[in-house]
């Protein structure tokens, strides 16, 4: 089995488990919720499988480098941060609801990578450009980082939608977390975010001085990763300010994760120089 | 004190209040997200005439006026970088003055007061004397905490204990920083300079355009190419670009290295990158120096020959056929008074019979001369340049910026800032032992820390449940030390 195969299976499993988490969530079930998660714990193997496969295949087709290196592994990568940093988040909190609003994201990413026309799965050769080691510390802090917003948006959509339906007091939420913590786990989660970010900006800049002699630029990817991490480091210092707790903070989180996707798909529209995404 | 003096130091402080307003921080930072956006909408630094055609002379002129064509470089923009800088170094002097005393003392002051949170608070009674638990207790909070002292009290006693107080200062890490990023971009872009020169195999330079501007400017040394290569992959994909550079001071070679994209050559805190390419037009000089290849093709045998030209010598044509000459080669030669048909040989045909022919050779478009041979009379090969020397040039980006090792330092500063403010925090505890008649005691274990108040409660817990299970001759249990 070649590694697409693999990880088209992989994205009918997260389909799977999101499913099944949405369905534990609404009908308030155990059982669906417990297969939810063997069946994410089943699909997160599949996906760094995947990705270790890929890599060999890299090397038999005569490139040999890491996976990381365009839209399509990306997204792969991308939907494996969030799964397994959900699936810790699961086991620590001891909760499955915030499944329901985060193993579908995990799912999107890997239906759009294996779906989508405009992304080849094909296993490419590095351009100048990309060959240096900091590709792969600069792409793991990234997508460490999206996914700690990843998991903090699905939260905050979580928490709004409690927040309107506690004045209805509806079963469906009655297994939602209590707001206090999931405003602290939002928090948890932006701050993992953040300092992933960081060092992904980092990362990037340290290449970029090592790869063109300017650590900074402006160039439309960097500047929207700026602006990103500005948005973050904005719910960071509202969220000390007497009264932006809960709701807000849920609101700019919302924010913040738009931001992340213009970083990731949409700086692809404007002019420059990264080269994701052009293939 | 004077009115007017009165009213300077209202004013001083009104400013000092706002500039330790977190308030102000949110402002400046949600600003500089949202102005940001502009500069990657608008294309930054482009040509006058590209906006103009793109956004009409209004336009043109109300951005021109904002700096929006260089936005990120500009006095509004660099103000609030400044503001936010003032912000930062006025938040810590105020926030530090304060904390100073709780960071930097030798015995912690504790006080009732701090503990009076409920959920960071956990009650038990148990079967012994208070005496007899207290020197069990210090040792597990000892084991626990890098701080413990004991008070007594009217009705039995307290241990204090805490740990992380450093911690408190990560946030201060990460805010010096931002700082040293923004002095570490201000040195860069008052000493530094960021550049570009394309270099012909073969030829040295030694003076660099500056990006985004006319100027010029002439480095110490002098930079040699002495080869340059380009190498695909099958898909027909760059592999590598690869140029072999010497550097040479006084005429003389004082180092030398082959640099790829990705691995530049760095001499006397100059950096030289590879960053593009291109192929030199011929030139006079070089093709008088190689010669041409020729290819004749006879229009009545069919032979093809390959002759190699000298410039300025006559050589004979195949055959016995006669004399070619090519006099002269220009980088742009018009045609018949119309088109011009790009760089260009230019010779003469002298047949065995008749007479002398001019002879046009355009590089750019090598079935020209089977087109005269058929509209001119006594021609009798079609002549196509078979080779002439092709080079390279190769395209460098010469960089120097004296302020990246404070920008380094800024790097370091802010990771590890934001381990310690995100992940560890000052945690105090305070356990109060009430002698509870002969033979009982009651331990209130109570908490106090910076953040993650949640974490915390879940320590009160768990260090009560230690402290209720411990007997006065019973071994520490093991789990004490995973406290923390
Ligand atoms: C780009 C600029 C800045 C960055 C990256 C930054 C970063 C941070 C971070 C990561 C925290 C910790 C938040 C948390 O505990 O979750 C923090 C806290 C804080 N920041 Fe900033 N900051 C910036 C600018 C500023 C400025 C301009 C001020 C000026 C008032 C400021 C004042 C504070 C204060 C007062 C705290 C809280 C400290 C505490 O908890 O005692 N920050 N900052």
């Amino acid at each position: 089995m070649s590694s697409s195969q693999l990880l088209s299976i992989v994205t009918f499993i997260y389909g799977l488990s999101a499913v099944l988490y949405i369905t534990a969530w609404i009908f308030e079930k155990p059982f669906p919720g417990k297969v939810a998660t063997w069946t994410a714990v089943i699909g997160v193997g599949g996906n760094i499988l995947g990705i270790l496969l890929r890599w060999v295949e890299t090397y038999k087709v005569g490139y040999g480098h890491a996976p990381l290196s365009n839209l399509y592994e990306s997204l792969v990568f991308f939907a494996w941060c969030i799964v397994a940093l959900y699936l810790y988040i699961e086991y620590r909190y001891r909760n499955r609801t915030i499944g329901a609003f985060v193993v579908p994201l995990a799912f999107l990413a890997m239906a759009y990578a294996s779906l989508s026309p405009n992304i080849s799965d094909r296993i490419q050769p590095l351009i100048p450009a990309l060959q240096s080691n900091w590709l792969i510390a600069h792409v793991i802090t990234c997508f460490f980082g999206y996914a700690g917003f990843a998991v903090a948006f699905g939260i905050s959509i979580m928490y709004i939608t409690k927040q309107r339906r506690t004045a209805a007091e509806g079963p469906v939420l009655a297994h939602v977390p209590g707001t206090e913590t999931l405003d602290d786990l939002t928090h948890k989660m932006v701050q993992f975010g953040f300092l992933f970010l960081t060092a992904g900006i980092i990362t990037g800049a340290v290449w970029a001085n090592s790869a063109w002699g300017r650590y900074w630029g402006w160039d439309p990817k960097e500047t929207w990763s700026l602006i990103t991490w500005f948005i973050y480091a904005t719910l960071l210092h509202a969220r000390l300010m007497r009264g932006w707790r809960g709701r807000k903070i849920a609101y700019v989180s919302i924010i913040g994760f738009i931001a992340v996707l213009f970083t990731y798909f949409g700086v692809n529209l404007l002019p420059g120089l990264h080269s994701y995404g052009t293939q | 004190m004077k009115k007017e003096e009165r009213s300077s130091i209202r004013f001083i402080d009104m400013t000092w209040e706002f500039f330790i307003s977190l308030r102000l921080t949110v402002v400046l930072l949600f600003t500089l997200a949202a102005t940001s956006i502009i500069g990657t909408l608008i294309p930054q630094n482009e040509s006058r005439e590209a906006y103009i055609q793109a956004f009409g002379e209004f336009w043109y002129r109300v951005f021109y006026v904002l700096d929006i064509f260089d936005m990120y470089y500009s006095w509004w923009f660099q103000l609030l970088l400044l503001l936010l800088t003032a912000n930062i170094v006025a938040c810590s002097i105020d926030r530090l003055s304060s904390l100073w005393k709780t960071i930097f003392v030798k015995s912690p002051p504790f006080r009732q007061g701090m503990f009076r949170k409920e959920s960071l608070k956990e009650d038990f009674t148990i079967d012994r004397p208070a005496d007899q638990l207290r020197s069990t207790y210090e040792r597990v909070i000892g084991k626990a905490f890098r701080y413990n002292r004991t008070e007594p009290s009217e009705t039995g006693y307290f241990i204090y204990a805490e740990k992380g107080r450093l911690t408190r200062l990560g946030v201060y890490i990460v805010h010096l920083s931002v700082v040293l990023l923004l002095i570490g971009g201000i040195i860069g872009s008052l000493f530094g300079f960021e550049g570009f020169v394309n270099i012909p195999e073969g030829e040295s330079a030694r003076v660099i355009q500056i990006r985004n501007s006319n100027q010029t400017r002439a480095l110490d040394f002098e930079i040699r190419c002495d080869d340059f290569d380009v190498s695909f992959y099958r898909t027909g994909m760059p592999k590598e670009y690869r140029s072999s550079l010497v550097i040479l001071e006084a005429g003389r070679p004082v180092a030398e290295k082959d640099i790829v994209v990705n691995d530049p050559l760095r001499y006397r805190g100059v950096n030289i990158f590879q960053s593009s390419y291109g192929q030199v037009p011929p030139d006079v000089r070089t093709l008088q120096e190689a010669g041409v290849e020729l290819s004749f093709k006879s229009l009545e045998s069919g032979m093809v020959y390959t002759r190699k030209i000298q410039m300025n010598r006559p050589a004979p044509l195949p055959e016995g056929r006669g004399e070619i000459v090519l006099k002269n080669f220009q980088s742009s030669y018009v045609f018949m008074g119309q088109r011009d048909i790009g760089p260009t040989l230019v010779g003469a045909i002298t047949p065995s019979e008749g007479e002398p022919l001019e002879l046009v050779l355009p590089l750019r478009f090598p079935n020209f001369d089977r087109m005269m041979t058929r509209m001119k009379e006594g021609r009798r090969f079609v002549i196509t340049v078979h080779g002439f020397p092709q080079r390279y040039y190769t395209g460098l980006q010469v960089t120097r910026d004296p302020g990246v090792p404070v920008v380094y330092i800024g790097f370091v500063f802010m990771i590890l800032g934001c381990l310690v403010t995100f992940f560890m925090s000052h945690q105090r505890i305070c356990i109060e032992v009430v002698e509870k008649g002969k033979q009982q005691s009651r331990v209130i274990v109570s908490g106090n820390t910076n953040k993650n108040t949640i974490g915390m409660e879940k320590q009160v817990r768990r260090l009560s449940r230690i402290l209720h299970g411990v007997g006065p001759a019973g071994p520490i249990p093991s789990k004490a030390g995973e406290i923390g």
